[in-house]
C-alpha cells in the first residue's frame, strides 16, 4: 500500500476513558500491536491494555540511587582518609557515621536525576514534533477527549480493514494521521 | 455510616461527615472541561481581564525586592559589619531568616510527597501551590548563608572539587552537611515540581490563544502528547520521586537542627532539636501556605476547588504540628531541669525571664495559645480566622528561631562575654527584602503557571464519575 508510507496511522476519538479502555482492549485482541492511546490524565490499566507490562523507570532509579550513594561515600572517604588525612586527637580517618548524611543526600540526589532523565529518555522527550498533533481536535487530548491510534507500522495494518475495525468500536470521529 | 457522599447530593448544601467534617473535594457540576478551564484561565485570560489586585500585589512584592537588592549591594560593598552581629553573637538575623525560610519550604514536599504516598486525595488542589512555595522559599533561604560568608564570591570553596590548594571541605561538619542537604532539597524539589508540571504545560500549550504563549508553553512541555505509555512511565517516576523525597524532607531540617545541636552552646546542645525543627518547619510551611492560598482562593474564586474540606484538613495538620512544637518547648524546659546542668538551666531561665523574656512570652501566645483555636471546626473552615491564626504561627516560628539562635548566643559560659544583640536597619531590610523575593516569585508563578495541578484534578473528576 503506497499511501500508507505517508501516513502515521489511523486515529479514533472517544468521549470517555471507559470507552477508550474498552476500545484498546478490543484492538489488542484483534491483533494490533503498534498503537498508542492518548488521555488527559493517567488512566489505570490503559498501558497494560496496550500490551505494556511495566516500565524500566524503577530499575533506573535504583541504579541511580546506588551509584549516588557509593559515589558519595567514596568522595568523603577519599578526601578525608586518602587525599588529605588530618589526625585530630587520634580519631579514625574513616569516621563512617559522620559520612552518612552526605551519602544519604547524594543517594537521593542522583536517584531523583535518574528518575526524571530516565523517564524523559524512555519517552523520547523532548520531541518538538510528532504526527499526532496534526489530527484536528487532538488539542482536546489534554482536556477532555480520548484517542486511540493504530499506527501504519503495525504488520497487521491495512487501511480499509483498520478503518472498518475502528468504526466497529463506535468512536466519535476517525481521522488519518498524516506526518 | 455516612453513606451520603457530597457528589450525590442534588442541592448545593455543604456536605459533612458523621464527625461533622466537611467532605466535599470538588464542585457538584465539575467535569473535565470545567476544572481545566477554571485553572487554566487564570493564566491564559488576556491582561485586561486579570484582577487589579494582582498588579497591586506584584507592585508591593517588587518594591520589597528592590529593598533586598539594595541591602545585598550595600552588604557586598561594606561586609557583614553592617549587621548587628558581633562576637559572641556571630549568628544574627541572617541565620534566623535562613532557618525560617528552609522551614517554610517544608510544607511543599510534605504535601506533595508524604500525602501522595498516603493517598490523601485532598492534596491535589494545593500540591502545586506548595511545591512552588518550596522552591521560592529555598531560593530565599539559600541566599542567607551565602551572604553571611563575608566573601560570597568564593562560595564555591564549600563544594568538593580538586582545587589548587589541595584542600577539601570538612565532611564531618554539620555546616557542610547543610550545604548538601539544602542543595539536594532544592534540586529534588525542582525536579519533582517540573515533572508534575509537564502535562499541565501541555494543556496550556493546547489551550493557548496566541502564538507566543503556544510557543513558550510548547517549548516547556517538551512535546508531551498525553500518550498512555508516557503516562505510565511518568506515574512511576512521580511516585518514586515522592518516595525518595519523603525521607529527604525529614532529613533537611534535621541537618539544619544539627548545626545547632552539635555545638556546645547552652540552648543549642539538645537532642530534641532535629525532630523539633522538622515539626516546626512543616508547621510554618502550612501557615505560610494558608497566608497565600486564602487570598488567592478569594481573588480567583477557587472555592470550588479549594473547598472547606481542604481548609479543615490543613487546620487539622497545623493543630497537630503546633502541639508537637508545644511539646518540644515543654521538653526543652524539662530536660534543662532534669539534666542538672546549670548552664542549660540558666540559659532556659534567661530565655523566659531575662532581657528578652517578653519575646518568649509573646511566642507562647502567638505560637502555642492562638493556634489552639483550631480545635474548633468553625475556625478551621473560616477563611479570615484561619488567615489570622496562620499569620500568628508564621511570625511565631520566626520568633522561635530568634530565641534559639540569638538569645542563646547572648549568654555564653563566661559572664564576661555576655552581650545584647540589636538588629540594624540592614538586618530588617534583609528580612523584609527576602519576603519581597519570595512574593515576587510567587506572584509571577500565579500569573504564568497553573496554580492547581490540572491533570490530577481531572483524574479526581474521573474517579468521582466512576463512583456515581
Amino acid at each position: 500500500m503506497k499511501e500508507n508510507k505517508n501516513m502515521h496511522g489511523l486515529m479514533a476519538e472517544f468521549a470517555g476513558e471507559v470507552e477508550l479502555l474498552a476500545a484498546t482492549k478490543s484492538a489488542y485482541d484483534a491483533g494490533y500491536r503498534k498503537m498508542d492511546a492518548y488521555a488527559p490524565f493517567p488512566v489505570e490499566a490503559l498501558a497494560e491494555a496496550l500490551g505494556r507490562k511495566g516500565t524500566a523507570v524503577p530499575l533506573i532509579v535504583l541504579v541511580g540511587g546506588i551509584c549516588g550513594g557509593l559515589g558519595g561515600y567514596f568522595l568523603q572517604w577519599y578526601a578525608m582518609a586518602v587525599s588529605y588525612p588530618l589526625n585530630i586527637g587520634g580519631r579514625p580517618l574513616n569516621s563512617w557515621p559522620l559520612y552518612i548524611p552526605i551519602t544519604f543526600e547524594l543517594t537521593i540526589l542522583s536517584a531523583a536525576f535518574a528518575a526524571i532523565i530516565g523517564m524523559l529518555a524512555l519517552n523520547r522527550l523532548p520531541q518538538p514534533y510528532h504526527p499526532v498533533f496534526n489530527v484536528p481536535g487532538f488539542d482536546r487530548a489534554s482536556t477532555d477527549k480520548f484517542f486511540l491510534c493504530i499506527e501504519t507500522s503495525d504488520p497487521k495494518f491495512d487501511l480499509p480493514s483498520a478503518r472498518r475495525f475502528l468504526e466497529s468500536l463506535e468512536p466519535e470521529t476517525i481521522s488519518e494521521v498524516t506526518p | 455510616m455516612p453513606k451520603q457522599r457530597a457528589m450525590d447530593v442534588p442541592d448545593d448544601k455543604q456536605d459533612v461527615s458523621l464527625l461533622d467534617y466537611p467532605t466535599r473535594l470538588l464542585p457538584l457540576k465539575a467535569d473535565l472541561e470545567s476544572v481545566t478551564e477554571t485553572i487554566g484561565s487564570i493564566v491564559l485570560k488576556p491582561r485586561e481581564r486579570q484582577p487589579k489586585a494582582w498588579f497591586l500585589a506584584a507592585g508591593v512584592a517588587f518594591t520589597l525586592l528592590m529593598i533586598f537588592f539594595m541591602a545585598i549591594g550595600w552588604l557586598l560593598w561594606r561586609g557583614t559589619g553592617i549587621w548587628g552581629i558581633n562576637v559572641p553573637i556571630a549568628w544574627g538575623f541572617a541565620i534566623v531568616n535562613f532557618v525560617w525560610w528552609v522551614g517554610i519550604g517544608h510544607a511543599g514536599t510534605f504535601i506533595s510527597a508524604v500525602l501522595l504516598l498516603f493517598r490523601q486525595k485532598w492534596r491535589t488542589s494545593i500540591n502545586r501551590f506548595t511545591e512552588t512555595m518550596t522552591l521560592c522559599a529555598i531560593s530565599c533561604a539559600g541566599l542567607f548563608p551565602l551572604l553571611h560568608l563575608g566573601r560570597p564570591w568564593v562560595f564555591y570553596w564549600m563544594a568538593p572539587y580538586p582545587d589548587t590548594m589541595g584542600l577539601w571541605p570538612q565532611f564531618r561538619s554539620p555546616l557542610v552537611w547543610d550545604m548538601f542537604a539544602v542543595g539536594t532539597y532544592f534540586i529534588v524539589s525542582l525536579i519533582f515540581w517540573y515533572s508534575g508540571l509537564i502535562p499541565d504545560l501541555a494543556t496550556l500549550r493546547d489551550r493557548a490563544q496566541t502564538r507566543g504563549k503556544k510557543l513558550v508553553y510548547g517549548f516547556l512541555a517538551l512535546g508531551w502528547r498525553n500518550s498512555a505509555v508516557h503516562w505510565q512511565r511518568h506515574q512511576a517516576a512521580y511516585l518514586l520521586l515522592a518516595g525518595i523525597a519523603t525521607p529527604l524532607v525529614l532529613s533537611v531540617h534535621s541537618v539544619v537542627g544539627l548545626d545547632f545541636a552539635a555545638a556546645m552552646v547552652p540552648g543549642w546542645h539538645e537532642t530534641i532539636i532535629p525532630p523539633y525543627f522538622v515539626a516546626g518547619a512543616i508547621y510554618s510551611g502550612f501557615a505560610m501556605m494558608l497566608n497565600i492560598i486564602l487570598p488567592i482562593r478569594k481573588l480567583y474564586r477557587l472555592d470550588g476547588l479549594i473547598t472547606e474540606r481542604h481548609l479543615n484538613n490543613i487546620g487539622n495538620v497545623m493543630l497537630v504540628l503546633g502541639n508537637m512544637v508545644a511539646y518540644s518547648y515543654i521538653m526543652e524546659e524539662f530536660m534543662a531541669w532534669y539534666s542538672g546542668d546549670i548552664f542549660e538551666q540558666s540559659s532556659m531561665a534567661y530565655r523566659a525571664f531575662g532581657s528578652y523574656g517578653w519575646i518568649f512570652w509573646a511566642l507562647i501566645v502567638i505560637n502555642i495559645l492562638v493556634p489552639q483555636a483550631l480545635w474548633s471546626r468553625r475556625v478551621r473552615t473560616h477563611p479570615v480566622a484561619l488567615f489570622f491564626v496562620a499569620l500568628c504561627a508564621n511570625l511565631g516560628m520566626w520568633v522561635d528561631h530568634f530565641l534559639i539562635i540569638v538569645v542563646s548566643l547572648t549568654r555564653d559560659f563566661t559572664p564576661s562575654t555576655w552581650k545584647m544583640y540589636y538588629p540594624t536597619i540592614w538586618d530588617w531590610a534583609m528580612l523584609f527584602g527576602s519576603l519581597g523575593l519570595f512574593f515576587t516569585l510567587m506572584v509571577l508563578f500565579i500569573r504564568f503557571l497553573p496554580v492547581i495541578a490540572m491533570a490530577e484534578t481531572r483524574e479526581l473528576v474521573s474517579e468521582r464519575n466512576e463512583r456515581k
